[in-house]
């Protein structure tokens, strides 16, 4: 382990450490904030009844679905725009204000055009992401040097393996980071529709002990959405470094 | 050397400007004849149109007018096989070690994996890349990623190499001994060399004739025979000739060149005490 990682984790830790202090002492009340290691046991004890299997279950495959979606159809339509100059001008004014809509109030529309069930969720996850990843290909695309490309027709390659062999290895960065925002949009996306309209998944089992005053359970619930998407990001991250240092851009 | 190996009749290269401007007429009309196994230079001013000539030549670039050919086969749309190209940019793949960079050729076009191996391992040796073949481009210098490139096109045997300032990123002595390399090469494989360079003494160092360019629209002004033997190197700047040929090549591009900065020669000031 670096220095610098020893050095993070020491911070994280230590301010886990003094939640719980301020906690056990009495400086933050018990109905504001509960202890770390309480929400960390009701956390084990949830795991272990069940009881939010079927919620877990929920919540994470509509954040696949979302975050498979939005990758797929969000480098398929960065390549379309690239592709097409007329189309990127037409386009570039809309994606640059893209994230200035509140996409929640169409969470009606949604329900209605795909009925009360799982995809007005997996819409929501994928209308945030999907952005991110065509604007990443975009980036991408512009930027895989121009040498490269005459490299491939010095090797007389055919579109297909120009695209394999040498765009997409050379856009990979930026459409690494294109699914890595796309996968945090599907995250917040899903959670959130399930927090303010659905009836089903972590984001509701939240709302629902929020509103039920069951700090406990609220709490555990908040720690468990929280050291998931830390360790899918963590991940992402760590393979983003080794893929970075190799092409000595870390 | 023998029969003409490639050759351009008449080619010239206009590129349609944008916005209402006038096209640019960036090359020719020129005519070349490359010898079978001959050693090429071209020399000009800044934007004169070598590259362009380059990748003309390569099929890279479809010519406005005249006519190329490789082999007594014309050269139309794309790159012929037998041609390799070394670009002035860095060309190496990062996301692929060395090793992989060199045999990506080779494994595009069906080499046998031994076979692979053999001149990955050759091409390494010749390169002095031996200790680099697991690292990522990311880790070597420069001059060190150039190397791949040329390996890189090397391994496949090119009967054409075509290089387009392929050591105009390195310092002065890796260029001499980068050039020793170059000799060394072409005396190996026997292949037909065409050098873009910007560098006169690069030039006449490794060239057998050195074709001076003019300000764009790029033509050929002169057309200098070195007269080296086949087996030079870089001790012939040490020669009495090496300067007198440089000082030729020179007065014939120092009137283009000013003529690239938007300068006539008569408008230069010439110092009192050098135009004494």
């Amino acid at each position: 382990m670096s220095q610098i990682t020893l050095v993070r984790v020491a911070v994280i830790a230590g301010f886990v450490l003094l939640i719980e202090a301020l906690c056990r002492f009495g400086a933050i009340n018990s109905l504001t904030l509960l202890p770390p290691s309480e929400m960390a046991a009701h956390l084990l004890a949830l795991l272990g009844s069940g009881e939010i299997n079927a919620a877990i279950v929920s919540t994470f495959s509509n954040v696949a679905i979302a975050f498979v979606l939005s990758v797929t159809a969000g480098f398929a339509a960065g390549a379309v725009i690239h592709a097409l100059p007329r189309l990127r001008r037409l386009c570039d004014p809309l994606l640059a204000s893209y994230y200035s809509v509140p996409v929640f109030v169409f969470y009606p529309l949604l329900v209605s055009l795909l009925g009360l069930n799982r995809w007005p969720l997996v819409a929501i996850g994928f209308i945030f992401g999907v952005t991110a990843m065509v604007i990443a290909t975009l980036n991408g695309l512009d930027r895989v040097p121009r040498v490269l490309l005459k490299l491939a027709r010095v090797h007389r390659m055919s579109r297909s393996a120009e695209a394999l062999r040498i765009v997409l290895p050379a856009a990979a960065p930026y459409l690494f980071t294109g699914g890595k925002l796309a996968l945090a949009y599907a995250f917040i996306g899903v959670i959130a529709g399930e927090f303010i309209l659905s009836g089903g998944g972590l984001g509701y089992a939240i709302a629902y002990a929020y509103e039920a005053f069951d700090n406990r359970t609220m709490y555990a619930l908040m720690l468990f959405v929280l050291i998931v998407v830390t360790a899918v990001n963590a991940a992402f991250y760590v393979w983003e470094q080794r893929l970075l240092r190799r092409r000595g851009r870390a | 050397m023998s029969a003409s190996h490639a050759e351009l009749r008449g080619v010239s290269k206009t590129f349609p400007a944008a916005g209402g401007q006038e096209d640019v007429h960036a090359l020719g009309p020129v005519d070349l004849d490359l010898a079978k196994g001959e050693f090429v230079a071209i020399v000009g001013p800044s934007g004169c149109g070598k590259s362009t000539l380059l990748e003309v030549l390569a099929g890279l670039t479809a010519p406005s007018a005249g006519s190329i050919s490789f082999e007594g086969r014309p050269v139309k749309g794309d790159v012929p096989a037998g041609i390799g190209v070394v670009f002035q940019e860095d060309a190496s793949l990062p996301w692929l070690t060395v090793w992989d960079n060199i045999a990506f050729g080779l494994r595009r076009n069906g080499t046998e994996t031994a076979e692979i191996k053999r001149r990955v391992r050759e091409a390494l040796s010749f390169m002095g890349l031996d200790n680099f073949a697991h690292a990522y481009p990311a880790q070597l210098s420069g001059g060190m990623r150039q190397r791949v490139c040329i390996a890189r096109t090397l391994v496949l045997e090119p009967r054409l190499i075509l290089l387009d300032e392929p050591f105009g990123a390195l310092d002065q002595q890796t260029r001499l001994l980068m050039g020793d390399e170059l000799l060394r090469l072409w005396r190996t494989t026997g292949a037909t060399i065409l050098l873009i360079t910007h560098a006169i003494d690069e030039a006449v160092m490794l060239a057998d004739r050195v074709a001076v360019m003019s300000a764009r629209p790029g033509s050929f002004i002169d057309m200098v025979t070195t007269g080296w033997g086949v087996d030079r190197d870089s001790r012939v700047v040490a020669a009495t000739r090496f300067g007198e040929l440089t000082a030729r090549v020179w007065t014939r591009l120092r009137e283009e060149s000013l003529k690239s900065l938007g300068r006539g020669a008569g408008r230069v000031r010439v110092p009192a005490e050098l135009s004494a």
